[in-house]
């Protein structure tokens, strides 16, 4: 008998990643041979991290379960979080809508038909009291998802706090903060760059010294790869970004070893399983080597970047919507395999609306069975030694090390976002996205292939205008009731202040004291900065 | 006859401008004339724009839900100046309830998420005149 030799034929003439990075047949030792265990991996918790920051991993404790919401008044809000937390949330993350995030009050003409509708209105301290109400802030950790105006609802968050009795040494939590990457993807800016950075080093030496366990700033990835960035833009600009931060501070005359341990980042957790989870461990240790060697920080804590996840939102489809619980678990275990130590999963529903209380509440179910089901919570980094997954991991690592250099040359990334460098990367790599899905190189499960046209209609959360209405009615209101001298005092302090380099946060809490609100305090900065604008580009 | 013109615009407060960037280069890639509007656009500036530029089409981006303040307004303003012919179409997160009262106004395309980029293409080319 005759043997024939197996066909050597592939179901592509190439493979690669969603990020279009080239995937070999096979990993074998030879694709290891340079990495070297004790000094570019290691074990959990000792540097450069890339195993994990924790010695015990989950077993010690799991990665919080922190689910962003947010919608309509606050009242809504806070009624969503307190079904969060029964359902057994570890943590709160809230969703702002438009208005606030742009620093303008709902009575502003370009808030009209966006209160309420992306996240929730918050206008002053009374409605972060509201949002609130009933919850103690000294017992839960909250992330709050605000940049360009994040001094003032922290200061907001301060003084609730401060109300409840809890103490601004002991609270703990997250401000996003991150001003770069709204420059770079998000576009949620409002002051021009430079003075955007200086509120944020104000941000960072009042918490050394006022909210030793607040998270400063949440240097975010997610919104760059949302943009349409590849896994390994997404890694590089982050990282490069929290270096721009961390030069800033130095330069402002910031002891590194006492603000950066109080850094934190957030990544997006994409499709493409094993890239994701390369993406994490090296970002671990780009991190601890950069702190050691560019900053020459010896602070351990500085050295161990900590994580939040976020699966992708711009992978959900409208259509066929129940495939996007599917997609989301597999997201989320990537991020979990990885490490992260906090995470948000979306909802099925979120291609065309925001959540369903129904829909939000499976998507927290889906981490729990990750966690309490499918075992990979006992083990850490259980990938960790795989051919594949460590070559990746290291080719990740050199790649953000180019950008790193490139960037560098430009004079930092102020200056690269100045000349529109990351932006234009970005719409680069998310039209090159675009065209491989339209020739169906990327199957898109629902949308360019395996198509249904019978679909029933699932339901979504629809806002209607009450919640514009409520919040226009308690503005009116807050301006007749609040003491008007109060008011103008402190809003003249804030911006003779900003005309200075003194640190702004007491002044803005005094503004926050006086129910000053979020519109009327960003608009003291502007009539001092300016606002920023962007030269469109296609 | 001259290219088609179209202004691709980003009303509102949202900042995400990936679709829109998206679709005004597969535009200009299929053969029209793109002028892309940036972001934070009234619907006043928008009607300007596409008086000024003398347009065939408006392609509007719209996540944030804020359709039904923005595009009426839009349609109003460019009835008022005599642009009626323009072709008004919109990409983006738009709920199913609300498409019936946006064509009733006379927006004429309605794109949701995963419409592939030459759908679009089409749909412009069989329903935009260009003016000569």
């Amino acid at each position: 008998m005759k043997t024939v030799a197996e066909p050597e034929r592939e179901r592509a003439s190439s493979f690669c990643t969603i990020s279009g990075r080239p995937i070999a047949r096979l990993y074998t030792t030879d694709d290891v041979a340079d990495i070297n265990y004790a000094r570019d991996v290691n074990d959990p918790g000792t540097f450069p991290y890339t195993r994990g920051i924790h010695a015990t991993g989950y077993r010690g404790k799991l990665w919080t379960m922190r689910q962003f919401a947010g919608f309509g008044t606050p009242e809504d809000t806070n009624k969503r979080y307190k079904t969060l937390l029964r359902a057994g949330g570890t943590g709160l993350s809230v969703a702002f809508d438009l208005p606030t995030l742009m620093g303008r009050d709902p009575d502003h003409e370009l808030s009209l038909g966006e209160v309420g509708k992306c996240g929730v209105n918050v206008m002053s301290l009374a409605d972060m009291e509201t949002l609130f109400d009933g919850i103690r802030l000294a017992d839960i950790t909250t992330s709050m998802t605000i940049n360009s105006p994040a001094a003032m609802i922290f200061a907001m968050y301060l003084v609730v706090a401060e109300k409840q009795g809890a103490d601004w040494k002991k609270i703990s939590g997250t401000i996003q903060n991150d001003i770069l990457k709204e420059f770079i993807a998000q576009k949620e800016y409002i002051f021009p760059p430079r003075p955007s950075m200086r509120i944020i080093t104000d941000i960072f030496a009042f918490c050394a010294r006022e909210a030793p366990k607040w998270n400063t700033i949440s240097v975010s990835g997610y919104h760059i790869r949302e943009a349409g960035a590849t896994a390994l833009q997404e890694l590089a600009f982050t990282l490069r970004d929290g270096v721009e931060y961390v030069q800033w501070g130095v330069d402002a005359g910031l002891d590194v070893d006492a603000f950066v341990p109080q850094m934190s980042f957030f990544f997006n957790a994409h499709s493409d399983f094993f890239e994701e989870i390369a993406k994490y461990r090296a970002a671990r240790m780009i991190w601890a080597r950069t702190m050691r060697d560019r900053f020459g920080t010896n602070n351990e804590r500085a050295w161990k970047l900590r994580f939040h996840s976020q699966t992708a939102g711009v992978s959900l489809t409208a259509q066929q919507p129940y495939n996007n619980v599917v997609r989301t678990a597999l997201q989320a275990l990537s991020a979990v395999l990885g490490g992260t130590n906090s995470l948000h999963t979306n909802s099925l529903d979120e291609a065309l609306a925001l959540p369903t209380a129904e829909a939000a509440t499976l998507a927290l179910r889906t981490q729990q069975v990750i966690a309490h089901e499918s075992g990979v919570a006992n083990v850490v980094d259980p990938l960790g030694g795989s051919y594949f997954v460590e070559r990746l991991t290291k080719d990740l690592e050199d790649g953000a090390l180019d950008y790193f250099a490139q960037i560098d040359r430009m004079g930092g990334m102020v200056e690269a976002i100045e000349r529109g460098f990351p932006q234009q990367e970005i719409a680069e790599s998310a039209y090159r996205f675009q065209q491989a899905v339209e020739r169906r190189e990327q199957i898109i499960v629902g949308v360019n292939d395996f198509v249904q046209t019978d679909e029933p209609p699932i339901e979504i959360l629809y806002i209607d205008e009450s919640a514009a209405d409520t919040q226009l009615d308690k503005l009116a209101k807050l301006k007749r009731t609040r003491d008007r001298d109060a008011v103008r005092r402190t809003l003249d302090g804030l911006r003779a202040a900003a005309r200075t380099t003194e640190n702004l946060m007491p002044r803005i809490l005094d503004a926050v004291r006086a129910y000053a609100t979020v519109g009327e305090m960003c608009d003291a900065l502007r009539d001092v900065w300016g606002e920023y604008e962007e030269v469109p580009r296609i | 006859m001259r290219k088609l013109r179209v202004v691709i615009a980003k009303p509102g407060l949202d900042g995400h401008d990936r679709g829109a960037k998206v679709i005004a280069r597969a535009l200009r890639d299929a053969g029209m004339e793109v002028i892309y509007t940036g972001l934070r656009q009234t619907p006043e500036m928008i009607a300007a724009a596409t008086l000024q530029e003398d347009a065939d089409v408006v392609g509007l981006s719209i996540l944030s839900g804020a359709h039904n303040h923005i595009a009426p307004r839009l349609m109003a303003l460019l009835h008022a100046k005599g642009l009626d012919d323009v072709l008004v179409v919109i990409g983006g997160i738009i709920p199913d309830v609300d498409i019936p009262k946006l064509k009733e106004i006379g927006v004429r395309g309605i794109f949701l998420p995963g419409t592939p980029m030459q759908e679009i293409v089409e749909f412009i080319n069989a329903n935009a005149r260009a003016r000569v």
